[in-house]
């Protein structure tokens, strides 16, 4: 990058500068044109100048030039027209050139501000391709908000600068010399004192800026790291609140803003300090030629008329001086910013980009080995944790590594990855050190996975296939206007210097999957066995259970769903277990399900709660009145309330079983046994319902016979209840049908989960295992309809959160692994990929892991840093480390009868 | 059966003789009731126990498992609670517990039983009394087979 910003702008905008500054110097002519016309139009057909008599007519657009050197002249003799006619001409010539006038305005600004544009892309770019190069180390040091800060706000000014860069100062200079040289002209020695200003006022202002431009640089610097705090405290919270540390947090923020606040401050005194210097020195120059231009022409020597134009000609000069001035004050700001970001972006050893080469296919010959030659590496406090290494792994071998003192092992397994670079020696792949050779070899050749896992905002599914995406390898289809956004799209990163890959593209390269060759269902097939080896497939079907689809967007998934839930429900009956699961029916009650589940036959988007859009209407009363229900909920939910009274009345507040045992607080509990306990509520008018008459067929709406065990659901009120549902649900306004989505056996229900659309039920309480069995059931059902896959395809368009934040620590290793073994790869590095798991699980996966990878035909080798060093009797070899040089290898077998150590460590 | 039944059958448990109507109708309101059919297990020896059972109808049998296979040692029938020791001492269940036939029960958590306990000092007496006469039973029984051994 470029030392100054005006060099950058130059080096990448030159031809479209030279361009817009003709284009300008172009629209300076009908500006002046427009400028004299007005006064012809006075002079002229207004005054009446040229038409002393009615009948005189006036030549309109004559002209008449003479081309220079030669005696061609050429010219129009224009049209004859009276004075009236004249008017209406130049008016409408005056018209025209505002029109042009404006229009070139239009060109000029769009011009300058797409100009500006595409160099903020460019510089935006440029910053992002170099964070994308930056070595590890370096990396390790960042902090991202204030990267982003920079990149997102920092850099902002500099388009609007762009489009100014070159014409401003080109124009303004322009018009501030012909000022000066017109006084010059007119009064060679007051023009000299007027220059002698302006060299005063050019030079001390720039020379005052300098403080300016300092705080300019510390205003940005704080600013930065205030966002880089704020992020602080945002990833940090839960730690904050664990240390009841809020109030330092608090102190820190607020001690940055004051600091911000002292540079703002200072730099308003400064910068309005400055003007009013700048002012000053303007003004005295008038001052000066009525003072000496006066004594002047009091003593003769200058006459009058001269004195009047030299001050007329002075008033064309502060104008475009102080523009310039500000325009140089714009050009320091934005090269303060220029300097500091390009500080910050500016670090050796930057990876070169020959290694980041888009390579679609890489086409190296396999069966290489992996070498490290007297590698050592250091920490990033420069102690020493690997010493002089010499290591080989051949394709195919299964290799543990294990540390006996230090972190020799793990330190080894980074530089692997690459993810530490070796102060001495080098690793090589083949015969090439895998620093030189590009990423499309090291970084498909080698899977490195370790406890630091990173992943990216979207679905399981886009994280699980992120090692495939390399290059784009299928073209998308575009057609139509498609294919004309698409190409506009080229051009402007072309024009921006940006690359054109397009994102919309297929870049999940089938043949890098693990198994099979290079077809889509092998890519399925490796995604599921990967989930299967880490033990994922059942936290993925989990996830897709429990979430809720749209219909519309998947129909025919929810046709599936609905097919599943028939077959389960045909299994059962087949099984003769119909008992497990009591069925929605549109003609039955569900005895299991709440009393407003079974009225409104149908699931609601908001849980029945008093601000629930439906109870607080009106109108649901007066449906319940109508279908004749309103009396006998009232009633029941008298009986509940004083049922819950008596049994949690006597409760503390705090008593755990409130919200646990029943969904009612203590609040609630108080509130209804005031209702209880109110005589002779007065009766609002007619059909109205009191409110406490509400609150009860609220308790009424939530009652579940086996539940409650009240005994006061009799099955005429039941009868009565299926009975009503139809005429209840036509008695409400629409607005409020549209709150209830309808049971109906043969369609999905778009707000009930996976797990409720398929079961369409409630689980009875007849069978105390009812649970499992119906898992059990359920889990067959789906292989057999190969059902199963398709919910697994449901789970992993789980969003997985920012970071994966929303899956548990475990399920994020997991994936982590995952993620890897879905690549196919001739070295897996593992570097203690799973901690936190139990030692059980961990050994299980292990094995699946070696299994899954010992099928691959390509042979791939495997290296496993172990924390738990048992583990090594599953690999070929085992390397032990100590103290950062290697003090055993062997297999397994040698080492437990040969090494000392050893045994003592696996024991 | 209904709520209020519940608590007439658990009063006559001589643990809860004597707490307060609201808490046992608060102890039943808080437990599951749940049905076994015929052969089911209510829980499996050495499984740890969260919750103990109080048989509403039908048999349960106790089955320990021997190196020939489980046998059964006893049975108990409505009105019983089975699973409350190793609820009450932490411990891995003693048995397995198989309902004979169909079996209702109500099925009171741990955490729940302890928190009612906290509140009814009285309730924490009659249990150690309770379980104070099972254990004088228990070994009273198991100096009888001793003695009989000896004999």
């Amino acid at each position: 990058m470029q030392k100054t910003l005006l060099r950058y702008i130059w080096t990448h905008t030159r031809p479209q500068q030279v361009f817009i500054l003709m284009i300008v110097a172009l629209s300076m002519v009908p500006y002046f044109l427009a400028f004299d016309l007005p006064k012809q139009i006075i002079n002229g057909p207004i005054q009446g100048q040229g038409f002393e008599d009615l009948s005189t007519t006036q030549n309109f657009l004559d002209f008449s030039l003479t081309i220079p050197f030669t005696n061609y002249t050429f010219g129009f003799g224009g049209f004859p027209l009276d004075r009236m006619q004249t008017l209406v001409a130049l008016s409408s010539v005056f018209l025209l050139l505002v029109i042009i006038n404006g229009a070139f305005k239009y060109y000029i600004n769009t011009y300058k501000g797409r100009l500006g544009e595409r160099l903020l892309r460019r510089i935006r770019f440029e910053l992002v391709d170099r964070v994308l190069r930056f070595p590890p180390r370096h990396a390790k040091s960042l902090n991202g908000a204030e990267i982003a800060s920079m990149i997102k706000d920092e850099v902002e000014p500099f388009g609007g600068f762009t489009g100014d860069a070159f014409v401003q100062p080109a124009l303004l200079g322009g018009q501030a010399l012909a000022a000066l040289f017109f006084i010059i002209l007119q009064n060679f020695w007051l023009g000299m004192v007027a220059a002698f200003m302006v060299a005063i006022q050019v030079i001390i202002i720039p020379k005052m800026r300098r403080r300016l431009i300092e705080l300019g640089r510390q205003r940005q610097i704080t600013a930065r790291r205030l966002a880089g705090k704020v992020n602080e405290v945002v990833e940090g919270l839960g730690t904050i609140h664990a240390y009841d540390t809020s109030n330092f947090e608090r102190a820190d923020v607020a001690s940055r803003l004051g600091e911000i606040y002292r540079i703002r401050y200072d730099l308003y005194q400064w910068k309005f300090l400055v003007k009013f210097l700048n002012n000053f020195l303007s003004q005295v120059t008038p001052f000066l030629f009525y003072l000496i231009g006066g004594y002047l022409t009091l003593r003769g020597t200058l006459d009058v008329g001269q004195l009047v134009a030299v001050i007329n000609a002075y008033k064309d000069l502060p104008g475009p001086l102080k523009e310039l001035i500000d325009w140089d004050q714009a050009r320091q700001d934005v090269q303060v910013k220029y300097e500091q970001v390009f500080e910050n972006f500016e670090v050796e050893d930057l990876i070169n980009p020959a290694i980041h080469t888009l390579t679609p296919a890489s086409a190296r010959p396999k069966r290489e080995t992996l070498h490290a030659v007297s590698v050592s590496l250091n920490d990033d406090s420069g102690a020493k944790v690997v010493d002089h290494v010499t290591l080989k792994i051949d394709r195919g071998e299964t290799v543990a590594m294990v540390d006996h003192t230090g972190r020799g092992a793990e330190a080894m397994a980074e530089a692997f990855g690459r993810l530490a670079w070796p102060s001495s020696g080098r690793i090589c792949l083949g015969d090439q050190d895998i620093r030189e050779l590009p990423e499309s070899v090291t970084g498909r050749h080698i899977s490195y996975v370790s406890t630091d896992s990173y992943f990216f905002h979207g679905s399981l599914k886009d994280n699980l296939l992120y090692g495939l995406k390399h290059a784009p390898v299928k073209r998308y289809a575009y057609e139509g206007k498609e294919m004309r956004q698409r190409l506009w799209e080229i051009r402007e990163a072309k024009k921006a210097g940006n690359p054109h890959l397009d994102i919309r593209a297929g870049w999940v390269d089938y043949s890098y999957a693990a198994l099979g060759n290079g077809a889509k269902e092998d890519l399925q097939k490796s995604l599921l066995a990967a989930l299967d080896a880490v033990q994922l497939t059942d936290d993925v079907l989990e996830l897709a259970l429990h979430s809720t689809i749209n219909p519309d967007e998947d129909p025919e998934f929810a046709t599936r769903v609905v097919e599943m839930r028939h077959a389960l429900r045909a299994r059962m009956n087949e099984l003769g277990m119909e008992s497990l699961v009591i069925p929605f029916q549109p003609d039955g009650y569900n005895s299991q399900a709440t009393v407003a589940e079974n009225l409104l036959f149908g699931a609601t988007m908001a849980p029945l709660n008093p601000d629930n859009e439906l109870l607080s209407s009106e109108h649901f009363y007066t449906a319940l009145h109508k279908v004749g229900l309103q009396r006998p909920f009232v009633e029941m939910g008298r009986t509940v309330a004083r049922n819950l009274v008596e049994i949690f009345g006597g409760l503390p507040a705090d008593h755990p079983f409130f919200r646990q045992v029943t969904t009612l607080s203590a609040e609630d509990i108080s509130f209804y046994q005031g209702l209880l306990q109110r005589k002779n509520e007065p009766k609002p008018a007619n059909f109205r319902l009191s409110g406490a008459d509400k609150a009860f067929i609220r308790l009424t709406l939530e009652y579940i016979e086996p539940r409650y065990r009240l005994g006061i659901l009799t099955s005429e009120l039941q009868d009565k209840i299926v009975g009503s549902r139809e005429l209840f649900y036509t008695e409400l306004p629409a607005h409020l049908r549209e709150l209830i989505e309808r049971y109906d056996p043969d369609k999905y229900v778009s707000v009930a989960t996976l797990r409720e659309n398929i079961v369409f039920g409630k689980l009875s309480n007849s069978n105390a295992d009812g649970i499992l069995e119906l898992r059990t059931l359920a889990g067959s059902v789906s292989r057999e309809l190969g059902f199963a896959n398709q919910l697994l395809k449901a789970g992993l368009d789980y969003d997985i959160g920012a970071g994966g934040r929303r899956l548990t620590p475990i399920q994020r290793r997991k994936l982590n692994l995952a993620r890897a073994l879905i690549r196919r790869s001739d070295y897996y590095v593992f570097n203690k990929p799973l901690p936190g798991l139990e030692r059980h699980t961990q050994e299980e996966i292990v094995q699946n892991v070696l299994a899954f990878l010992g099928q691959q035909e390509n042979d791939p080798a495997v290296i496993w840093v172990l924390s738990n060093i048992s583990l090594s009797r599953l690999f070929d070899k085992v390397v032990m480390f100590d103290g950062g040089a290697i003090l055993e290898e062997g297999s397994y077998e040698t080492l437990e009868q040969e090494s000392g150590t050893f045994k003592a460590l696996v024991a | 059966m209904l709520l209020c039944d519940e608590v007439q059958l658990l009063r006559k448990l001589p643990y809860f003789a004597e707490v307060d109507t609201c808490k046992l109708k608060l102890l039943a309101f808080a437990s599951e009731r749940v049905t076994f059919k015929a052969g089911q297990r209510l829980f499996t020896q050495g499984d740890s126990g969260d919750s103990a059972y109080f048989i509403l109808s039908g048999t349960v049998d106790f089955l320990v498992s021997t190196p020939d296979g489980p046998v059964k040692v006893s049975e108990r029938g409505p009105n019983s609670i089975v699973g409350d020791i190793s609820l009450l001492c932490d411990g891995p269940r003693s048995s397995t517990v198989q309902a004979e036939g169909v079996v209702e029960a109500l099925k009171i958590n741990k955490d729940y039983l302890f928190r009612i306990m906290d509140d009814c000092p009285g309730m924490t007496m009659k249990m150690t009394r309770a379980i104070a006469e099972r254990l004088r039973l228990t070994s009273s029984e198991l100096d009888q087979v001793r003695a009989l051994q000896k004999a």
